[in-house]
């Protein structure tokens, strides 16, 4: 029907060459960096640590010894014993159980809260999305520690009022992370081809937005665990967690500063054990981070 | 004597502890005053070559053999100190991208005299040169624009006050990477003229990098083909025009329209004595505006069944917009768009659903319009799995036969985004659009993104594919290249109005409009006339 | 112009209402009862005292009017500098906070100052050095800083530069001495926040194609870093301005505490552990204040700084 004028051109398709990816080569990726095996491996133990401490130590936390008073870390006590001869290492596994437990209820409530507050947010635009942030805004503007110090003040001490405070406390910067990233992928050609295609919002969502919009957020969540373990271990160690003789690891180092000059070990392992956790946590975040991009 | 002098260069790229060659084996002179031309696709090291010569190799690029002289200074192995000497003063470089080239936080006039304070000349005496540069480099007002900030300039002055800085340290050679790619046809043209003239004048040497034969063949003494990190072809662009020595280059010639056919731009399609079909598309008196912005004015496109309808201009002139109003992504303040029978102007989302399947979409950018989380077969099938057509097992096999329409492999199935290039993507989101058998495909500047030869590949792919299934395309472009080998009729924009419309061939051979004729004057190729 | 400073200058007041309020709310209003958290926290069994006793101290607390009535009550004292009574000491509140603001304020604004500084010169360093494992351990050392509880660096500064080179006293609120060992142990965290910003700043601008043609021009690598990335590196980072002077803020509350120095912070988490409401409620208000503040004057001086936004595009509430 038309005047083909000219041939069409016939040429060769150029090499096109084909990268390794997915899972397999993060995986390989991944196992080539030791700092960041080091770091997973460290988090991993913490974690066993926190749900099975008897594992991995043969002494009872809370069994006193006066004969073994206060030994440096050795053979026998790998953290040395405190002033009632308790074994620190396995006061400081049992305290995992408690901290990481409140750690994981503070993540999981800014998750909730975060994730909710940021989808919504970046989804429906508009006056919704004025209100939300506003309101973020207006949690931003009291320093998160001082939040969670109002909310201990209301709730009352011991582990899980802690655990809310923090949790509230990481919400705003969650909400935040998730609603630029709902509204980076919301406005990419792929959804609106998909939206071309007759999808629905709903299946936009679902299917396009949100697992492209998780990597950054679970990069945040495993940084804000970090935070949260901070922040928590902060309340305890000003007297807000756990009552005695249970100890958070925040309530260890504080409870060792009195001896400092004669057994430093009381305060500055445990003080080691979480700084390496929350080190480990930030190196595997700003790994995910640099793999993902 | 030789300005520049490279003898068997190899550079390459330290990733993962190996280095991976970029430029391989590369024999290259340049007299003072020449202008010379290294053209080559994406990955041919024309880049590569240009880095190395100004001694700015990316973190991981270095020399790993041979030898560059310029102004009889060894730069291979060379230190920082030794390179530094020669930036500015010997070398000047003119970036790719106007819009980020410049430092955002200085004034324009600023930036200019410190590079003139580096020859050593004293603060208040290089301002007043600093404003002459900037007049050379043809910046009208230049006492005003010294004192603007790089944001208060268009993209063409920005480029202007690039090439005003490159001026300003006296060099004997001037580097252009791909100088006016980022900026629209017209606007390209008349600095490439005056930059030209500028280098001509004072017996400043040129290296022009650009992955367009025409342009470099309409300016360069002396062009250099490049691929795969090494030189194909050299010569004078005349000879390589008329007799050229490489199947590469013959398929460059090839590619580039006005190249192929002596210097002038010859329509695929002719359908000037030929009844035109039925529309399926008719956009009449469309209005757009955005806040204050007048974005379309009484804008009237029709797309006749079965035929392709170019949208041409250059950008912010409304194509897109247009494009977006026939699609129901975006919605007309005033005017009335008709698909296939039905008027769709003021339809919700929900009741223009069912005439998706009439009219689908292809988009601009290959690395953004697939989901990198989706196979390839998700991508297909989904069009189909929103309209529920089907079963999985029937909406697997169109997706087989939809990858065999689009020319891809059945294995391709189950890749990702990421394990392809950005033609093989281009290809997919085709084979996406061509899922639900619209009656037509909205095509937003389907190859602007890709090198020439994927280039023709595609736009081979969518004329096979008009042919075989009967479709209508209304097809948005910024090249007029790319519309002369595709499209039987168009419409040229500018300003959010149709200035001119009718078939490719009455427009292109005879336009009307002065505007038209601006830009298929800018279209690069001239020189193939003297053949 | 004009409108543009009111309406910021709104926006904070309006900010700074909304974060009291949700405080008042968050003291008032969640299920505890203030009266028997004061009596709970006093040892007083509630049954031992006559409802006329429970009654008088009550009216003496303003906690037998509605929550609404007293939240009105409480939010017009605020604006006339009454924050109430406390209710361990039964002194005004803001004489409380006066008496105590001294100390925090030298330290918060010494730590603020030295964090800016070392932060900074960190990130200048880690992005300008090219020696390669020099470069990695300056772009690491951030994250380290980061890591570490602020009680566990007071601790560890205590034991070494007290009780082992006896430099610095363990404690106190008076001189210079002690009031390195607290300003050190701020300084780590918020530097530590800041540098880490800076350095991915400063790594992104120095990816901009304007460094290339800066460098193309024929200036050094310092001259580049100077006059080209340093600006735009550091104007993203301005905003984050707020965020180290409210970290500065609120870690008084932990390093007061460690070395038992009389200031607002060791008030806080002593009124928090008495749950004396109106106490907590004033630090609270204090720190947002000061947090909305600093990020007001940020915004207002943006504009000055970068001259790609002009003070009109600012939006509004």
């Amino acid at each position: 029907m038309t005047a083909q004028v000219v041939e069409p051109v016939v040429v060769d398709a150029p090499t096109e060459t084909r990268e390794i990816s997915g899972l397999r080569a993060t995986t390989a990726q991944l196992i080539r960096r030791p700092l960041f095996l080091i770091a997973a491996a460290w988090v991993a133990f913490v974690l066993i640590s926190a749900f099975r401490p008897g594992w991995f130590t043969g002494y009872d936390p809370y069994a006193t010894d006066p004969a073994a008073a206060m030994l440096p870390p050795g053979a026998d006590h790998l953290f040395g014993t405190d002033i009632y001869g308790r074994d620190l290492w396995s006061r400081v596994l049992h305290g995992s159980a408690l901290t990481i437990r409140a750690t994981l209820i503070a993540l999981g409530i800014a998750g909730v809260a975060g994730l909710g507050l940021g989808i919504v947010s970046g989804f429906f635009a508009g006056i919704t999305d004025s209100i939300l942030m506003r309101f973020v805004d207006v949690l931003l503007a009291i320093p998160g520690l001082l939040l969670a110090l109002s909310i201990v003040t209301a709730l009352g001490y011991g582990t899980l009022p802690v655990a809310v405070a923090v949790g509230v406390g990481i919400v705003p910067g969650f909400a935040r992370t998730t609603r630029a990233e709902v509204l980076r992928v919301k406005t990419l050609p792929y959804v609106e081809a998909a939206r071309a295609g007759g999808a629905s919002w709903a299946r936009v969502l679902l299917r396009h937005i949100l697992p492209n919009a998780w990597g950054p957020v679970a990069v945040l969540a495993v940084l804000d665990a970090g935070v949260a373990i901070i922040a928590i271990a902060s309340l305890s160690f000003l007297g807000f967690g756990a009552a005695p003789p249970a100890a958070e690891w925040g309530t260890l180092i504080a409870d060792g500063r009195n001896y400092l000059i004669t057994s430093w070990w009381l305060s500055l392992l445990p003080g080691v054990f979480v700084a390496l956790l929350v080190l480990s946590l930030n190196h595997l975040s700003k790994t995910f981070q640099e793999l993902s991009r | 004597m030789t300005l520049v002098s490279i003898t068997g260069l190899d550079v390459g790229y330290l990733r993962r502890r190996q280095v991976h060659p970029a430029v391989t084996g590369l024999d290259l002179n340049v007299a003072p005053g020449e202008v010379v031309a290294i053209v080559g696709e994406s990955g041919s090291g024309k880049t590569t070559t240009a880095n190395a010569l100004i001694g700015l190799l990316p973190a991981g690029g270095r020399i790993t053999a041979g030898s560059a002289i310029i102004d009889g200074v060894e730069t291979a192995g060379a230190g920082e100190r030794t390179l530094r000497r020669l930036r500015g003063s010997v070398v000047g470089l003119i970036p790719q991208d106007p819009m980020v080239g410049l430092n955002p936080t200085q004034r324009v006039g600023h930036q200019v005299a410190e590079a003139v304070t580096l020859r050593g000349v004293a603060k208040p005496a290089a301002y007043a040169e600093a404003i002459t540069f900037l007049e050379q480099a043809g910046v009208p007002d230049p006492e005003l624009r010294a004192r603007q900030y790089p944001h208060e300039l268009s993209g063409g002055l920005r480029q202007r006050a690039l090439i005003a800085i490159a001026l300003a340290g006296r060099p004997k050679l001037i580097i252009a990477d791909e100088p006016t790619s980022a900026l629209d046809v017209t606007v390209q043209k008349r600095i490439l003229d005056h930059l030209g003239g500028l280098v001509r004048d004072r017996g400043i040497a040129l290296l022009i990098i650009t992955h367009d034969l025409a342009v470099a063949a309409d300016r360069a003494d002396r062009v250099v083909v490049m691929r795969h990190g090494r030189k194909v072809e050299e010569g004078d662009p005349r000879a390589i025009l008329r007799d050229p020595a490489q199947a590469y280059t013959r398929t460059l010639i090839a590619a580039a329209p006005r190249l192929a056919h002596g210097g002038r731009v010859v329509p695929r399609f002719d359908v000037r004595d030929q009844p035109q079909p039925a529309p399926i598309l008719t956009l009449t008196g469309v209005g757009k505006t955005f806040g204050t912005f007048r974005a379309l004015d009484d804008v009237s496109v029709t797309v006749p069944r079965g035929r392709t309808h170019a949208l041409v201009g250059e950008s912010g002139c409304g194509k897109t917009t247009t494009l977006r109003i026939a699609l129901g992504l975006e919605s007309a303040t005033s005017g009335s768009v008709v698909l296939d029978g039905t008027e769709t102007a003021d339809l919700s989302w929900r009741a223009f659903r069912p005439l998706r399947r009439k009219a689908q979409l292809v988009h601009q950018d290959p690395f953004a319009t697939l989901d990198p989380k989706f196979t390839v077969g998700q991508s297909i099938t989904e069009p189909l799995q929103s309209f529920r057509v089907g079963t999985r097992r029937s909406r697997q096999a169109r997706a087989r036969e939809l990858l065999d329409q689009v020319a891809l492999p059945v294995s391709y199935l189950d890749r990702l985004p990421s394990e392809l290039s950005g033609g093989q993507r281009q290809r997919v989101a085709i084979a996406r659009a061509l899922a639900l058998e619209p009656d037509l495909i909205m095509l937003d500047e389907p190859v602007s993104a890709l090198d020439v030869l994927v280039q023709e590949q595609i736009l081979g792919l969518l004329a096979d594919l008009q042919r075989d299934l009967g479709l209508s395309y209304l097809f948005v472009s910024h090249d007029l290249a790319v519309v002369a080998s595709l499209a039987h009729t168009v419409s040229v924009m500018n300003g959010g109005r149709v200035v001119e419309d009718g078939p490719v061939a009455t427009v292109f051979t005879n336009p009307a409009s002065e505007y038209t004729r601006e830009l298929i004057d800018a279209i690069p190729g001239r020189r193939a006339d003297a053949l | 112009m004009t409108r543009y400073v009111v309406g910021r200058v709104l926006q904070a007041a309006v900010v700074l209402w909304a974060a009291y309020t949700l405080t008042f709310a968050i003291l008032y209003l969640l299920p505890s009862d203030p009266m028997q958290l004061q009596l709970a926290a006093a040892g007083v069994q509630e049954d031992s005292l006559t409802p006329e006793q429970l009654a008088g101290m009550k009216a003496a607390f303003g906690l037998d009017r509605s929550v609404g009535a007293q939240y009105w009550h409480h939010l017009t004292g605020v604006l006339h500098g009454d924050f109430g009574i406390s209710l361990t000491t039964r002194q005004p509140v803001t004489d409380l906070i006066g008496a105590r603001i001294g100390p925090t304020l030298q330290l918060s604004a010494a730590a603020a100052v030295t964090a800016l500084l070392f932060g900074s010169v960190l990130a200048y360093l880690a992005t300008f050095v090219r020696l390669g494992p020099l470069r990695v351990l300056l772009t690491r050392l951030p994250a380290v800083g980061a890591s570490f509880p602020q009680f566990f660096i007071a601790l560890f500064l205590i034991q070494f530069f007290s009780f082992q080179l006896g430099w610095f006293p363990a404690t106190g609120t008076e001189g210079i001495a002690a009031l390195v060992m607290p300003v050190l142990t701020i300084a780590v965290l918020a530097s530590s926040v800041l540098a880490q910003v800076l350095i991915k700043s400063f790594d992104e601008t120095l990816r901009q194609p304007y460094i290339v043609t800066a460098r193309a021009k024929g200036l050094s690598r310092s001259a580049v870093h100077l006059k080209h990335a340093l600006r735009n590196a550091a104007l993203p980072a301005m905003t984050l301005l707020g965020v180290i002077i409210g970290t500065a803020v609120t870690s008084s509350i932990v390093t007061e505490t460690v070395f038992t120095r009389e200031g607002v912070g060791r008030l806080a988490q002593e009124a928090v552990l008495s749950q004396d409401v109106p106490v907590v409620l004033a630090v609270v208000t204090l720190a947002a204040t000061v947090f909305v503040l600093v990020n007001l004057i940020v915004d207002l001086l943006y504009p000055l700084l970068d001259p790609r936004i002009t003070a009109g595009e600012g939006t509004l509430l």
